[in-house]
């Protein structure tokens, strides 16, 4: 990350839960809700989210699966089935809002404005065309060009992602890629068409280290060159502490911590966070605590824990006092500026867990 | 569960509507038909129903497999013989009439019935002049002859005729017919003095030479037009009908001979302009096409199936359209004469007393189906004469005088023994089921053992090893003449010479020196009347004899649609209509 | 690419020749363990008569009396390069392919098998055209609409057409359309060349109902294909590159439900091409299935080797086929 952009982020992240200045923002999420009617019953997987993205920043969506952070992002690129989901709230792309506008036409800015990189790219490249169609239809669904046109531009976009003899890889089908490779070239797919939003989805999940920190630098480059605004989704915080402007973290399909990646990383205000921070791997730390993860498990979507979410996992569930962890949810409040957390301990208990209990360990 | 119940609910619902349908348009169309409404059930047994003598339209025939063979020289079907008459005229044949006077022999190819020496060995055929073949080559006796070489002794090419000639002519034997010997006089026992000229001379006294000569074998086939075994696609005509196309699959289309002069037939009228024929057609198709009136005939004559028959006898409308004669067939339990204890006479009366006639004819399906039998020879052949030597009081069986018998014979706790049928036939299972109930009530156990028809003779009953090694007393058979006389009929199942390792028909093993004799005395006798006395003393010799019990004569359901016209029942042809006659309003 | 289709190649001849071994020791070497004689086997193929000069020449023509190897040789080596038979005045000459000749008509088998080919091919392909299309389509659209009324009741019918026997269809259409409305009153097999109209038109019955078994089984096949595939990740890529549903659907979703088809389609095309044997029947019409019953019924053993052989290779061969077909399709086996 460059000084100017760390810059660009101090400046950047406006207040919470209004929606003014929404319009203003490249992306502005206000108050998303989607909801899935299952024979169970209501699954709220996301559940009051806002935040805001400006144009060349980068935003971490962080939480464990189940959490809502892909429900979210698939359900800025309109990619939830009309029939199922229940959404509700406001998404604001350039301007132009995305819940109340047609299905055709989020499906053209789909690929064009906003694109999106999956998970495990052998899976989600279509296993029976080849690399270079895939990427060829991706950019003439968007442009009115001949194939050979096409090609020449998917050549170019295999070159520019890092994917040797571009021209010859072209013809070649996923499965005869490295994984790192496929990653490249999904990643070519979705940058075909200068999008102004990407949007990576455990981008890196499925590769090994040194192809993650190579994927990395290349989404961070690239978003250098396109200047596109981009959303990394990812339930490892590692991977988007150098990368991100700002961290969103989710839980149970709420924001439960918001702010300047530097504040959430090095400030975190709330304990799932520090649980979070906790599972990160580390270079410099020993073999036999990595990893740890946040004990006991994510909570049900269509049963939420009353209170706090978190209160059943959370150790200092009974430092607030009253029982107030388990009958009332903490609001997002703001703690410095720009930062949010919903946590209903003190600022001063906090800092002092921080401090005592949590920081010397990580 | 659910469903399924619906979906029979379904099929059943659709059976009564279209069965109903099918009765109420069958009616409908009577009334429009020509002349059929006038006709009534049996009237084809009697008369010739809906004559006409209008020229023209096509004759449709079906049958449910095919022929053994359309070459009139390779064939043993009694449809074939019937059918190859429109497209072979053979020496003699069979007058195309109504009734008994269907059963007479008329001269055909020939100019009168053959002229017998007095010792019935030798034969002579005098030919028509200027009857031709369809390519217009005259027909001389040399192609009459040359017929019979190859149908009669050219096995290794035409296996599927009987082979009669064969048997009767002098140095028959040893003869290797026309494809190995190819010395052009041939067989020398048949002379061809001149072109018109055929005599037989016969290696003992054969009075019944004219029903041989009646053999579609005897149809001329031109010696340069055949092709052995390949011969059946491009059959040469000599009759009023050609083969336009012939596939062993699909069937045989024929259209007028233009060589065919009427002036030298006396007995075609050759009506229709066409006539096809369609093998491989379900039997059920067929019976539904009959009655839609969609063919003319099933050619294969056996008649409507049981399960189509309700439908056909419970409407009087239908009823009137349907014929019932005898199919020429005997049905009867043959007892081997060298298994114990069938070799004691008395325990053979047994059997002959306990049978349930009555009970056998309603197993297999009632009146239509079959008549309780007491003779060996059937009503519709020649030398039938109507005689019961072991009465029973309705044909039900006599159980008293069948226990009297059995203790005459030295069993009168009866004894255990086996009863073959073939598997394949349901009415002879259904009878041997019944048979099996009869003797039980007498003591005897009959353990029923089934074999596939096609081997029943070659492998099991018809041969003696396995008879006596398997202690097969009792044995279902069933028996149809290849010529409509006593002799015809009887010759090939209680002559002692029908005895064989394999293959045999005499399964009584039936060698009684007076039932031979009385055969040969028969057939030298040239006299047709005398003849017929002594084919019912013959008859009465092997029931006399007690080794075989008449169970039924064969009758089947025929059926005529309303365009089918000069429908007449041929009893020469095992109670089919004649195709010779028949002719189509279509 | 050639060297594996050479090796297949190879192998479905291997195949074939195994299929005929069995054949062969089904027909001839089990009924001689199981007592029969060589006479009782020729006297078969006598009229009613047999006559043992008959059975005896029988034998001579039809090289009964040969060890049974040799036979199998003969049989093998009439197919390849042709046989020689005396059947009448003249030898006749068997051209290869020969399978001889029918045992009881001595019409010779592989010509007669050429002269049905057209009858069942025209019903197994058409039949084929129509399950296909409707199959599919049907089963895509109650994939796209699950639950819904449509969904429900082409399953419905899709369950009683599989549940359904064959004989059962047929007699009942046969009923309806054939006997009491007479639309098709005498439903034959118009060969294409003669007519083509008339041989679309009298297929129709037919078509239909083969076609209906095949559709409800394909349009199940197809659905549950679908809803899995339809759930894929690369079917979310398709949709977030921005292209319209339809073409999600064709594309990316219907290639992939149906590549798996292809396997079963090949096989059940594959059995038809033997033979319709049901449907042959119940109609009438005389493809390969009807000669195989003539042949079973009449025990004329030439015609059920020739018929299971000719069966066989189709199996075969479209089995190859497949395999071939797969390869294209679905890049991942092509390069394996």
């Amino acid at each position: 990350m460059s000084d100017v952009s760390k810059t660009d982020t101090d400046a950047g992240p406006a207040g919470g839960e209004s929606s003014e200045g929404a319009a203003r923002k490249f992306l502005s999420v206000r108050d998303l809700r989607i909801h899935f009617d299952t024979d169970d019953g209501l699954v709220k997987s996301v559940d009051g989210v806002s935040f805001d993205l400006e144009a060349g920043k980068t935003l971490g969506i962080v939480g464990e699966s189940g959490s809502g952070k892909s429900v979210t992002s698939l359900g800025i690129m309109g990619l939830h089935s009309s029939e199922r989901a229940r959404i509700s709230g406001e998404i604001w792309l350039d301007g132009e809002e995305l819940i109340g506008a047609g299905p055709e036409r989020v499906r053209q800015l789909r690929g064009q404005k906003m694109s999106m990189i999956f998970q495990d790219p052998l899976s989600a490249l279509h296993p029976y065309y080849s690399i270079g169609a895939q990427i060829v239809e991706a950019y003439r669904v968007h442009n009115k060009v001949d194939k050979k046109t096409a090609k020449t531009r998917a050549v170019e976009m295999l070159d520019r992602v890092g994917i040797p003899e571009p021209a010859r890889r072209y013809n070649d089908y996923p499965h005869q890629f490295s994984g790192g490779m496929r990653q490249r070239a999904m990643i070519a797919m979705s940058l075909v068409n200068n999008p102004e939003l990407l949007i990576a989805d455990e981008p890196t999940t499925a590769l090994d280290v040194t192809v993650q920190a190579q994927i990395l630098d290349l989404i961070r480059d690239l978003q250098k060159e396109f200047r596109s605004a981009v959303v990394i989704i990812t339930h490892d915080l590692g991977v988007v502490a150098e990368i991100a402007d700002d961290l969103l973290v989710m839980y149970a399909g709420r924001c439960i911590e918001r702010g300047s990646s530097e504040k959430v990383f090095y400030q975190p205000q709330h304990p799932y966070t520090w649980g979070l921070l906790g599972s990160m791997p580390r270079i410099d730390r020993e073999q036999t605590d990595r990893l740890v993860p946040v004990k006991g498990t994510p909570p049900s979507l269509i049963n939420v824990p009353s209170g706090c979410a978190f209160h059943p996992r959370c150790p200092y569930a009974d430092v607030p006092k009253d029982n107030l962890t388990r009958t009332e949810r903490p609001d997002l409040r703001e703690i410095t500026d720009g930062h949010f957390s919903a946590c209903h301990m003190s600022r001063a208990e906090r800092e002092k867990i921080w401090t005592e209990e949590i920081a010397p360990k990580l | 569960m659910n469903s399924r119940k619906t979906a029979s609910a379904i099929a059943v619902t659709l059976a009564l509507a279209l069965g109903a349908t099918a009765c109420g348009s069958g009616g409908g169309k009577d009334k429009g038909g020509n002349g059929g409404g006038s006709a009534k059930a049996d009237a084809g047994l009697s008369s010739i129903v809906n004559a006409s003598t209008k020229k023209g339209g096509t004759v449709t025939y079906e049958h449910s497999s095919g022929p053994d063979s359309l070459d009139p020289g390779n064939t043993y079907y009694g449809w074939v013989q019937n059918f190859s008459r429109l497209y072979g005229r053979s020496l003699v044949t069979f007058k195309p009439a109504a009734g008994k006077e269907g059963l007479t022999v008329v001269p055909d190819l020939a100019t009168s019935l053959g002229k017998g020496s007095p010792d019935a060995k030798t034969w002579t055929y005098e030919l028509r002049k200027g009857v031709k073949f369809q390519d217009g080559t005259e027909i001389t006796s040399a192609d009459v002859k040359y017929a019979i070489e190859r149908s009669n002794f050219a096995p290794e090419a035409l296996s599927n005729g009987p082979t009669y000639f064969k048997s009767y002519l002098e140095g028959g034997e040893k003869y290797k017919g026309p494809y190995k010997d190819k010395s052009p006089e041939g067989l020398k026992s048949i002379e061809t003095p001149d072109k018109y000229t055929i005599t037989f001379k016969l290696n003992k006294p054969f009075a019944d030479m004219d029903y041989l000569a009646a053999f579609s074998q005897t149809a001329p086939v031109p010696q340069k037009a055949d092709k052995g075994a390949e011969y059946v696609q491009n059959i040469v005509s000599s009759g009023p009908y050609k083969f336009d196309s012939y596939s062993e699959s699909r069937g045989a289309t024929l259209s007028r001979n233009p060589e065919w002069d009427p002036a030298t037939d006396p007995i075609r009228k050759a009506l229709p302009d066409k006539i096809e024929l369609k093998f491989n057609v379900t039997a059920s198709t067929i019976d539904e096409h009959l009655l839609s009136d969609a063919i003319t005939a099933d050619i294969g004559g056996t008649g409507l199936q049981s399960k189509t028959q309700p439908k056909v006898l419970v409407k009087a409308a239908e009823k009137a359209k349907t014929d019932n004669p005898y199919a020429g067939a005997l049905q009867y339990l043959a007892m081997n004469v060298k298994v114990k204890p069938f070799d004691n006479i008395e325990c053979r009366k047994a059997v002959q007393y306990a049978v349930d006639k009555a009970g056998v004819v309603d197993a297999i399906g009632g009146a239509v189906k079959g008549e309780p039998a007491s003779t060996m020879i059937p009503p519709s052949v020649a030398g039938y004469k109507k005689f019961d030597l072991y009465p029973t009081p309705g044909n039900k069986g006599d159980a008293a005088k069948a226990k009297e018998a059995l203790t005459a014979c030295g069993q009168p706790k009866g004894f255990k023994t086996s009863l073959t049928a073939r598997s394949d036939r349901p009415d002879e299972v259904l009878a041997a089921t019944q048979i099996q109930q009869s003797l039980k009530a007498i003591g005897i156990t009959a353990d029923i053992k089934q074999f596939p028809a096609d081997k029943y003779f070659t492998d099991f009953a018809g041969s003696p090893k396995w008879v006596h090694d398997n202690n097969a007393g009792l044995m279902m058979m069933a028996w149809g003449a290849d010529w409509p006389t006593g002799y015809g009929f009887l010759d090939q199942i209680v002559n002692g010479s029908a005895i064989k390792p394999s293959g045999g028909t005499n399964l009584m093993e039936l060698n009684d020196p007076k039932i031979n004799k009385a055969l040969t005395d028969g057939i030298g006798t040239l006299d047709t009347a005398a003849r017929g006395e002594k084919w019912a003393e013959v008859d009465k010799l092997v029931l006399e004899n007690a080794s075989a019990v008449p169970l039924f004569y064969r009758k089947n359901l025929l059926y005529r649609p309303d365009s089918a016209t000069n429908v007449t029942v041929a009893e020469s042809y095992l109670g089919m209509y004649d195709y010779v006659l028949m002719s189509s309003s279509k | 690419m050639a060297a594996y289709i050479i090796r297949r190649v190879f192998a479905a001849v291997l195949l074939l020749l195994v299929v005929s071994a069995v054949t062969f020791a089904i027909f001839f070497l089990v009924p001689r363990l199981g007592g029969q004689t060589t006479d009782s086997l020729a006297a078969q193929y006598v009229g009613k008569g047999a006559d043992p000069a008959a059975i005896a020449a029988i034998k001579a023509n039809l090289g009964l009396e040969d060890p049974l190897y040799l036979q199998y040789w003969h049989f093998i080596k009439a197919i390849v390069v042709g046989a020689e038979y005396n059947f009448g005045p003249n030898p006749s000459v068997c051209n290869a392919p020969c399978f001889g000749y029918s045992f009881k008509t001595h019409v010779e088998v592989w010509p007669e098998i050429v002269q049905r080919i057209p009858v069942t091919f025209s019903l197994a392909i058409g039949a084929a055209v129509i399950w296909v299309i409707s199959g599919v389509a049907i089963g895509v659209l109650s994939a796209l609409k699950r639950g819904s009324i449509f969904d429900r009741l082409t399953m419905g019918v899709a369950l009683a057409g599989v549940s359904l026997p064959m004989f059962f269809t047929g007699l009942v259409s046969l009923a309806l359309f054939s006997f009491h409305w007479t639309i098709w009153e005498n439903l034959e097999f118009v060969p294409f060349s003669e007519n083509p109209g008339q041989w679309a038109w009298n297929l129709i019955l037919p078509w239909c109902t083969l076609a209906f078994l095949y559709s409800a089984l394909y349009a199940r096949l197809t659905r549950a294909g679908m809803l899995e595939t339809m759930g894929e990740d690369y079917i979310r890529t398709a949709r977030a590159k921005g292209l319209k549903e339809r073409k999600v659907v064709v594309k990316h979703g219907l290639r992939a439900a149906l590549t798996p088809l292809v396997t079963i389609f090949g096989m059940d095309f594959a059995l038809l091409l033997g033979g319709a044997v049901i449907t042959e029947r119940v109609f009438s019409f005389q493809g390969m299935g009807a000669y195989a019953i003539q042949g079973v019924t009449k025990s004329d053993l030439p015609i059920v080797m020739g018929v299971t052989l000719v069966a066989a290779f189709f199996i075969v061969f479209c089995n190859l086929l497949v395999d071939l077909v797969y390869a294209a399709i679905d890049p991942r086996v092509r390069l394996s």
